[in-house]
């Protein structure tokens, strides 16, 4: 009896002892998420998201934000809960705004590195649906959202799909597959030659058309 | 007979008088009966014939000799006498006779020589036939008749063979030239030939046949590089004919049997195989001269000729094909041509130039279905490639019409009263059968299958349909081309007509036991069955007073007949009779509810305008239009329109013509159908969606995991039979399963799709 309330004391005393750890561990972090979070909400708005922006001297718009929110796997767009924020700054080690910001570059190149880069580029248009059950995104958002991630790499595809989305009527949206799709052309057909590109194969339909329509424009 | 007799006598006189006889005597006695025997051969006057006691005497002599007790038997000595006897005689007579002739005259001889070496072989072994008996079969020699044979063949044949073959061969390029030959002589020459084989046909084929087979070929080579030249295509075909028939003749005749096939070959392949090309593409008698200038006698030889080569017939059978696509093209072009000729206004309706133009596709068919058959023996490459020519035409449009429209009209055209009523019911049978036979090569079978439907719609609703029967007959001939999916629904149209009678029957019985439920109109009702025929849009007429009456009892009564069906009303496809009472007389009027309920309204109005008739009928302003139009612009002018001009506006103003006659006391007024063209291609579009997604399902739970191209393969067969979708097309329902969960793309594999269960 002795040995068994002993040992609950004991292990209450433990589990005090790592809640006491947690916190001491989460304070600097939580103390941080509470200067821009909503006081009656409890989470970070798009109001607080843009004080971060401007303490981080990022523009909102900037894709290290977007970043930042799949490092926290932040599940909608314009908020960061409490556990995104400790989830987010702890994987960065970060516990205060200058730490935050010198982490960016790294988080960068850590985005950048092939094997992340997939998960980054899917999550981005996942961020994006708004919507409960929403499925797809409109040509206009999907447009800034490719200029915003894939640019840098590649750009000159990129500003010409955009270029195509923008001329055609047929489509009103872009789904999950043709977003994947897009980013598989740029990595296996060469640009703007696009020699290997075979429509016989899977690729999404509107790739089709868009290499057909820039066949046709290079005439 | 007699060596029978011979043989016992002789041994029977053995037994009593066996005296030795010594080899030199026993052979002095045999060599008077060899020389005999030479000069009979050698026709020397004065020989006379072998008696039976000679031939007697000569063969127990042999017998004797081989019979006595050793050191006495000298059957080992005779053997190699018998053989010298032929050496002797060979080297003395045979060899100088025929080294001093030639050509002709020494084959002459030959023939001679080899006639008497037989006959001295069969004499002289019959002479020491008992060494046959014994002394051969018990030492395995070679036996009397080979032996002598042999010895021709050591020491005659083998040294004439060469110069014997050369004179054969010169003498059957003399034949071939024109020249009469001794056949026989060739015949019993070459005859040698094989015999000297001894049972193998070595000789003939080594030292003969080799050379006759290059010999011909040669000969043919240089015919054939003069002709090609100077010939024209079914005048070298002709030559090339008669030559395999002569060389055939020549076997027939001298040649051995075997040396057939090799030989013909050899000639086929001078004349034909080398020249194939050149010859078929002859620019003023080639095959395709011969298509166009239609010589069906020269084509059949064409088609004879080289289906004897090594895949002859794939050039004609692609010249064929070609052909007849262009033929085919060429009438396309004119249809289209005759179309763009035809005035603006006129262009939306189906023209006597497009019914022309399937009739003329049908001849087309006719002509060149039956060039397979008799030129072409119904061999399967020029059924083949007919197909595809059709296939390649039959499914251009012409004038903005697609081949499924074409097609479908013209059957309408038969079917519907006062379209074939020429023709004999035998003619229209035909033609029908003609033109399901047609469909086969057009891929949009469902588009064909809608307008069919569309029209048949119509001619049963309207009452427009000619013939039962033959209606009937074309149903059952798709259905058997096409598969009962096909006709399904327009057999249930059919069938849905005869219910109707039925049905009123039942209802004007419903209406003398209700007389207050009856609306003082005479109304027919048919009820079609949804889903068999093709959709038809109803508006929401504003139904005149009177007819409002008409719709309710009937609601009634089918209300009685069951309790769980909608009725939906088509005003649209209504007709009805409508008595106008003009100023000179009352004429009775046919025409459609839309325009009876527009007449109606002239009963409350004297004037209307057309915003007026619009907002009272309830319709949009296509129909609005048109049923103002063929009451007021077209041949009878039931109402005025101001102002006066030909064609419809929302700023005119109608009042009904009191001045309006006509001799007959009863018109129709028609009004024309709306052009359906466009509503039948988005429905039909519609429907392949949902085939292709069905498809696509379909495959993918039986297979779970399929690549892209794969699918898109099985997808295409599977939809075949009614319609050829594009691979867009499907890559488009792919992506709507992909997005509706059915499908998901292999996470490794962007190319393959697993099936969602």
């Amino acid at each position: 009896m002795r040995r068994s309330s002993n040992r609950k004391s004991s292990s209450a005393a433990a589990t005090a002892g790592s809640t006491k750890a947690a916190s001491k561990e989460f304070e600097k972090i939580d103390q941080l998420f509470n200067v821009y979070a909503d006081k009656s909400s409890g989470t970070i708005d798009p109001e607080g998201i843009e004080q971060l922006c401007s303490s981080l001297e990022v523009d909102y718009t900037d894709v290290r934000i977007l970043m930042l929110a799949w490092k926290m796997r932040a599940q909608k767009q314009g908020f960061f809960t409490l556990e995104e924020w400790r989830t987010g700054l702890k994987a960065l080690r970060v516990d205060s705004i200058s730490k935050l910001k010198k982490a960016l570059p790294e988080l960068s190149k850590e985005v950048s590195r092939p094997s992340d880069f997939l998960d980054f580029y899917s999550y981005a248009f996942r961020y994006c649906l708004t919507e409960d059950k929403q499925k797809c995104i409109d040509i206009e958002s999907a447009c800034q959202l490719l200029s915003l991630v894939l640019g840098f790499q590649f750009g000159p595809q990129v500003d010409k799909f955009i270029e195509y989305l923008k001329s055609q009527s047929e489509y009103k949206v872009i789904n999950m597959d043709q977003w994947m799709g897009f980013y598989r052309f740029c990595h296996e057909i060469p640009f703007p030659s696009l020699e290997n590109y075979d429509s016989d194969l899977a690729w999404p339909l509107i790739l089709d058309n868009f290499v057909e329509w820039f066949r046709e424009n290079q005439k | 007979m007699i060596f029978v007799y011979g043989f016992g006598e002789c041994e029977k006189m053995a037994m009593h008088e066996r005296k030795v006889i010594e080899l030199d005597q026993g052979w002095d006695f045999m060599q008077k009966g060899i020389t005999k025997l030479k000069n009979l051969l050698e026709v020397k006057p004065g020989e006379t014939q072998f008696s039976s006691e000679d031939y007697m005497m000569l063969y127990t002599t042999i017998y004797n000799m081989c019979t006595q007790k050793p050191p006495h038997d000298y059957s080992q000595q005779l053997y190699e006498k018998y053989r010298e006897a032929f050496v002797e005689y060979i080297d003395d007579m045979v060899l100088p006779a025929l080294r001093e002739k030639h050509h002709e005259y020494m084959l002459k001889e030959l023939q001679k020589r080899w006639q008497n070496h037989k006959v001295m072989v069969r004499w002289l072994s019959r002479f020491f036939y008992y060494l046959d008996r014994y002394f051969i079969a018990r030492r395995s020699l070679p036996g009397l008749n080979e032996v002598g044979l042999t010895c021709f063949r050591d020491r005659v044949y083998q040294e004439m063979k060469s110069m014997v073959k050369d004179a054969v061969l010169s003498l059957i390029d003399q034949e071939r030239e024109g020249e009469q030959i001794d056949r026989a002589l060739l015949k019993n020459i070459l005859d040698i030939f094989v015999e000297i084989g001894l049972g193998s046909m070595e000789c003939y084929e080594n030292d003969f046949e080799e050379y006759l087979l290059k010999e011909t070929a040669a000969y043919y080579s240089r015919k054939a590089s003069i002709w090609i030249l100077e010939d024209s295509c079914p005048d070298y075909m002709l030559k090339a004919e008669e030559c395999l028939k002569r060389e055939k003749d020549r076997v027939g005749h001298y040649l051995h049997s075997s040396s057939e096939n090799k030989l013909l070959e050899k000639v086929q392949h001078e004349l034909l195989s080398v020249y194939a090309n050149q010859l078929l593409e002859k620019e003023h008698s080639g095959c395709h001269v011969l298509l166009r200038d239609d010589k069906t006698e020269d084509l059949s030889r064409m088609f004879r000729l080289f289906s004897k080569i090594n895949r002859g017939l794939d050039p004609v059978s692609q010249m064929f094909k070609e052909h007849v696509t262009s033929e085919g093209m060429a009438l396309v072009k004119q249809a289209e041509d005759a179309a763009s000729n035809k005035k603006e206004e006129k262009r939306d309706i189906m023209g006597v130039q497009e019914q022309v133009f399937v009739r003329k596709i049908i001849e087309l068919h006719d002509k060149y279905l039956n060039y397979v058959v008799e030129c072409f023996q119904n061999h399967t490459l020029f059924h083949k490639a007919l197909k595809e020519a059709f296939e390649v035409f039959c499914n251009k449009g012409v004038a903005g019409s697609s081949s499924a429209e074409l097609l479908a009209t013209f059957c309408d055209n038969i079917l519907k009263k006062g379209g074939s009523e020429k023709l004999s019911d035998e003619a229209i049978e035909e033609t029908l059968e003609k033109v399901v036979k047609l469909l086969a090569y057009i891929s949009d079978k469902d588009l064909f299958a809608e307008f069919y439907r569309k029209k048949l719609a119509r001619r049963l609703l309207f009452d427009k349909s000619a013939n039962d029967d033959h209606e009937r007959s074309i149903l059952t001939k798709l259905k058997q081309q096409c598969g009962g999916q096909f006709t399904s629904k327009m057999e249930g149209m059919v069938t849905d007509l005869t219910l109707a009678r039925e049905n009123q029957t039942q209802f004007e019985e419903y209406l003398t036991s209700n007389s207050q439920a009856n609306p003082g109109i005479d109304l027919t009702v048919t009820v079609l069955t949804t889903g068999f025929w093709p959709s038809y849009k109803s508006f929401d007429l504003n139904l005149p007073s009177e007819m409002v009456k008409c719709v309710e009892v009937f609601k009634e009564f089918y209300q009685t007949k069951t309790k769980h069906r909608k009725l939906t009303w088509i005003y649209s496809l209504g007709t009805c009779n409508i008595n106008g009472k003009f100023d000179s007389k009352t004429i009775e009027m046919i025409v459609t509810t839309y325009q009876a309920a527009a007449l109606l309204l002239f009963n409350a109005s004297e004037r209307l305008s057309y915003a007026e008739v619009m907002t009272q009928l309830n319709l949009t302003d296509d129909d609005v239009i048109r049923l103002l139009h063929s009451l007021s612009c077209a041949k009878y002018k039931i109402l005025v329109k101001e102002p006066n001009t030909k064609t419809i506006s929302p700023n005119d103003v109608f009042t009904f013509n009191n001045k309006f006659t006509d001799r007959m006391r009863r018109i129709k007024i028609p009004l024309p159908p709306v052009d359906e063209k466009k509503k039948v291609v988005e429905d039909v579009d519609k429907d392949r969606r949902y085939a292709i997604d069905a498809s696509i399902v379909r495959i993918m739970k039986s297979r779970k995991v399929l690549g892209h191209q794969q699918l898109v393969m099985e997808c295409v067969e599977q939809l075949g039979r009614m319609f050829k979708p594009d691979f867009k097309a499907i890559k488009k329902r792919i992506e709507d399963l992909i997005t509706r969960d059915y499908l998901e793309r292999d996470k490794e594999n962007p190319n393959l799709y697993r099936y969602l269960a």
